[in-house]
């Protein structure tokens, strides 16, 4: 077996910019910024995650079969939370008739 | 072990899904319940965790090269970072949900405006966090098999597969816990 040796070096620097990447979202979480703070959050959770399997993980020195295994397994997840949505998003809920919205208020408590 | 990972990937995935559909229902009561989590906590384990990949990924470096000593070091250190993550979130963060009455089931004496939406955030944060944590025994277990493979001297530069996969299971685990992190405890906003 041999895999691609990484520098002691890189891997600390990873390491660093994980820790501020951390600490970067923990700080943004304190700043309103609307509907962004959540884009910015998993932006950087994607970031991290990112340096994480292509450091860490060895996967900027891996086969194309490997890549190829992980970009499908984030294909699947993406089109099963995008069709999940799409489907949520777009329902027309039916409105509960008004007859029943007391009893049911009157089971929940 | 990427094949495996993939169908981990899927797994996490229904359940990070249904997450943002509730959250989505009930926007106001998941912020609120986000907002009773202690970010202190969450951010001191996601430190810990990325140490933990860290010495993992050089216990990794130390196998390539045959170095043995660095190697069973490097797997001890992960393992007792694993040990203390798992210790926080079950002594520490459990243990002061359960009394501050967030415990759905158990102890839950939360009365605020839409508590009973609160409640499923912190279903689903138990459940989430709780999987999670099992992994991370999970790889406990592991880590504490190689130690033991490790000092009978089973690894040389040409047989460390073991070691390898391994690695990659536990920097799994951490990049879960890089989402759960964010999801969890800053998308409700601090401010």
């Amino acid at each position: 077996m041999s895999g691609h040796i990484v520098s002691k070096k890189l891997y600390i620097l990873i390491f660093a910019a994980l820790i501020a990447l951390t600490a970067l979202t923990t700080g943004v979480a304190y700043v309103d910024l609307g509907k962004w703070n959540t884009v910015a959050a998993l932006a950087i959770a994607l970031a991290k995650a990112s340096l994480v399997t292509l450091f860490f993980m060895h996967l900027r020195w891996s086969s194309g079969l490997m890549r190829m295994v992980l970009v499908a397994a984030f294909v699947w997840f993406a089109i099963l939370v995008t069709l999940t949505l799409a489907d949520e998003f777009t329902r027309q809920w039916t409105p509960v008739p008004s007859s029943w919205e007391a009893q049911i208020q009157q089971t929940v408590r | 072990m990427w094949v495996f990972l993939a169908t981990e990937v899927m797994f996490f995935g229904g359940l990070f899904t249904a997450y943002v559909l509730y959250r989505n229902f009930y926007f106001p009561a998941f912020e609120a319940g986000s907002r009773l989590l202690d970010i202190k906590i969450g951010a001191f384990n996601t430190a810990v965790l990325l140490c933990s990949s860290l010495t993992m990924a050089l216990a990794v470096r130390a196998a390539q090269l045959g170095k043995k000593r660095f190697l069973i070091t490097f797997l001890l250190l992960t393992l007792l970072l694993g040990a203390t993550f798992v210790a926080v979130k079950f002594g520490l963060e459990w243990r002061h949900d359960y009394l501050e009455g967030f415990a759905p089931g158990a102890n839950w004496t939360f009365h605020g405006p839409d508590w009973r939406h609160v409640e499923l955030f912190f279903c689903f944060y138990f459940f989430l966090t709780g999987v999670h944590a099992l992994h991370m025994l999970i790889g406990i277990g592991i880590l504490t098999v190689l130690i033991v493979m490790a000092v009978r001297g089973r690894f040389s530069p040409e047989r460390y597969n073991a070691i390898e996969v391994s690695g990659l299971y536990w920097h799994f685990v951490d990049i879960v816990w890089i989402f759960l992190y964010p999801l969890l405890y800053l998308i409700g906003g601090r401010y």
